[in-house]
């Protein structure tokens, strides 16, 4: 073990990156007081977009919580000793994510003074309530994982402890799918198709966020990264990409076959303004096929441009959720099927959404969370993966 | 001798305090009982014998925003149209895309019996009575707005900034979700939802589904009427003739 120094940030680093990190914690705090305070009329979000950037960041959060952990169940369950040695780093991060993921949802709520009721009343044919359940388990979870992890003692105990975090993750984010998989009357919803891709799409992003943190941690510690661990983890990413958007263009296909849902379909990818922009570009060049071509092409692939891959796929989830999120609320409800339809509420026509800073900064503020307890997680623990000396 | 009569005299004097005192008490509480018992309305549960639901006729619905009117000044609502604002009740038009056909409709909480709101409220706090009407619980409610994604009929609303002058039988509240509630607070005096009052051509029939006897129930059975997006299967409370 002392070879194995651990890698630490130099200090003047640390506290630097702590203050950027609480400065953004901060200004989250500030846009959720003055939410508290005016009301939701400060965002852009209204009575047909209801859920707006914040639930963009927080699911993204979420769902990259659950995804970044494959690096530890890839380690323990199947056995890796390459991903094994990354297994803490991806618990923490995991923790990390969930919080700020949660902490925005709740800090969005009309009433975040009430999440006491939200704990203690539970509806059980809400799928939020089932989602309250599997995200405090889910800490519990990787939180039980981590100490078996880092204790000597309980090492015996990781393999059972990883298996469990591996279930539950596949609940939670099934859960999170489901979200909106359930609601019945919404044409970019109410699919079981949404769970499963949800599952992939989790492993894409939580793959990418890992990188972007494991490259950052190399980098401002000045270590390589093994390059054999390096080439695997960008291969497993690049396969987790080209999987994620063969549910999305599943998705489509599916709706683009029924009559019914062609207008929606004409609308998300090639009227409906910034959100085709936002898919065709955001999504689909920027996320899926610049970062494929970065990781396979033979003349890239090295560590810069594994890093700006991540990047890439992190801002093709941005993008998905952006569209999948707004847009599918924008498109009108299909309340009465064959007729033109007109109102003073917004009916028949596509609902307007211009995101404010104050709903933006609050998003931002997850993000916050995220990286502090990260940060600082890997400063005061042992979280940094120590290769073993031949980790093939 | 005099010491005994000085106690009777005592007991006397007491006794007519006493009743002096239980007459002036009974003089000032009644009063606020009987208010008490006018501003609760009936104190006996609500029945699951009765379904309460609506019957809308669109061949009779004219060009007048009457109900919505009439269901702003019940509840308290501003009746502004912007889309943060909050409409319980809304005048649908609609033209058939083949046959150019036109109408038009009052359109709000369906009260399904088989509501998706009511369904997916983490809380609890979107509820059905025994009665049929789907309400919020304001209390409880914490704002998420999964009902009103959940809702298939747009009926629902959030409220996005401070309320000032609100009703005193109508509880409302920022940063909590709220919708038609039949008007309950009226239900439940023995009288009809405010729409329904103000329709100039009675275009809205409002009854007790569950009694065969009743006007409602007597020409939902005679005459032809449909839900809105029957196919979800939600039951709902409300029927249109003529979509």
């Amino acid at each position: 073990m002392a070879n194995h120094s651990p890698l630490r940030f130099k200090n003047r680093i640390f506290y630097a990156l702590v203050a950027a990190g609480g400065l953004v914690v901060l200004m989250g705090l500030y846009a959720a007081h003055m939410m508290e305070g005016h009301g939701h009329i400060i965002t852009g979000m209204n009575n047909q977009i209801v859920w707006g950037m914040p639930h963009v960041f927080a699911i993204f959060l979420i769902v990259s919580a659950s995804g970044v952990l494959n690096v530890s169940s890839i380690g323990s369950v199947f056995n890796k000793p390459a991903y094994k040695a990354r297994a803490p780093l991806a618990g923490l991060l995991s923790i990390a994510m969930l919080a700020g993921g949660l902490s925005v949802l709740m800090l969005d709520l009309g009433r975040p003074d009430r999440i006491i009721v939200a704990m203690t009343r539970f509806n059980p044919t809400s799928v939020f309530a089932w989602n309250i359940f599997l995200y405090s388990g889910m800490f519990a979870a990787v939180a039980l994982y981590l100490w078996t992890m880092m204790e000597k003692r309980m090492n015996p105990w990781s393999k059972p402890a990883g298996l469990l975090v591996f279930v539950w993750r596949f609940v939670l984010t099934t859960g999170t799918g489901v979200i909106f998989s359930f609601l019945v009357a919404r044409q970019a919803y109410g699919t079981a198709l949404l769970p499963p891709m949800f599952i992939v799409m989790s492993f894409a992003w939580g793959m990418a966020v890992f990188h972007v943190a494991q490259s950052s941690i190399y980098e401002w510690n000045e270590k390589l990264l093994d390059p054999y661990v390096q080439k695997r983890m960008k291969n497993l990413m690049g396969v987790l990409v080209i999987a994620a958007f063969y549910f999305v263009a599943a998705y489509h296909l599916t709706n683009l076959y029924f009559a019914r849902q062609t207008g929606f379909e004409r609308f998300i990818l090639l009227d409906g303004g910034i959100y085709p922009l936002i898919f065709w570009i955001g999504y689909f060049l920027l996320g899926n096929l610049l970062p494929l071509l970065l990781i396979y092409h033979p003349a890239l692939g090295k560590s810069r441009s594994i890093l700006s891959a991540s990047l890439l796929i992190i801002l093709g989830g941005f993008s998905f959720l952006y569209v999948f999120i707004i847009g599918g609320q924008a498109f009108p409800l299909s309340i009465f099927p064959g007729y033109q339809v007109t109102s003073s509420f917004g009916d028949g026509a596509i609902g307007l959404y211009q995101p404010s800073l104050p709903e933006i900064m609050l998003g931002m503020g997850g993000v916050g969370i995220a990286f502090l307890i990260t940060t600082i997680g890997v400063r005061v623990l042992d979280f940094v993966p120590h290769e073993l000396p031949k980790s093939a | 001798m005099s010491d005994t009569n000085e106690m009777s005299n005592t007991s006397e004097q007491r006794r007519q305090f006493l009743k002096t005192s239980v007459g002036a008490a009974a003089v000032a509480i009644a009063p606020g009982m009987l208010m008490f018992d006018m501003a609760h309305g009936k104190t006996e549960a609500v029945s699951g014998k009765v379904r309460w639901g609506m019957l809308i006729n669109t061949a009779n619905c004219e060009d007048c925003d009457k109900c919505v009117k009439a269901c702003n000044k019940e509840n308290g609502l501003s009746g502004g149209l912007s889309p943060t604002d909050s409409q319980w009740i809304r005048k649908v038009e609609l033209k058939d895309m083949r046959t150019e056909r036109s109408l038009a409709l009052p359109m709000m909480c369906q009260h399904c019996a088989e509501p998706p709101c009511v369904d997916v409220c983490p809380t609890g706090a979107s509820f059905k009575r025994a009665d049929g009407i789907v309400l919020v619980d304001k209390h409880i409610c914490i704002g998420c707005r999964y009902c009103m994604m959940a809702c298939p009929y747009k009926a629902r609303s959030f409220v996005h900034e401070p309320l000032h002058d609100q009703k005193p039988d109508v509880p409302r509240g920022k940063g909590v979700v709220e919708s038609c509630t039949m008007c309950v607070q009226r239900i439940d005096k023995g009288l009809q939802p405010a729409c329904a009052e103000a329709c100039p051509n009675k275009s809205i029939l409002f009854g007790n589904l569950n009694d065969p006897g009743s006007e409602i129930s007597i020409k939902m059975r005679t005459e032809a009427s449909t839900q809105v997006r029957a196919d979800l299967g939600l039951d709902t409370g409300l029927r249109y003739q003529g979509i």
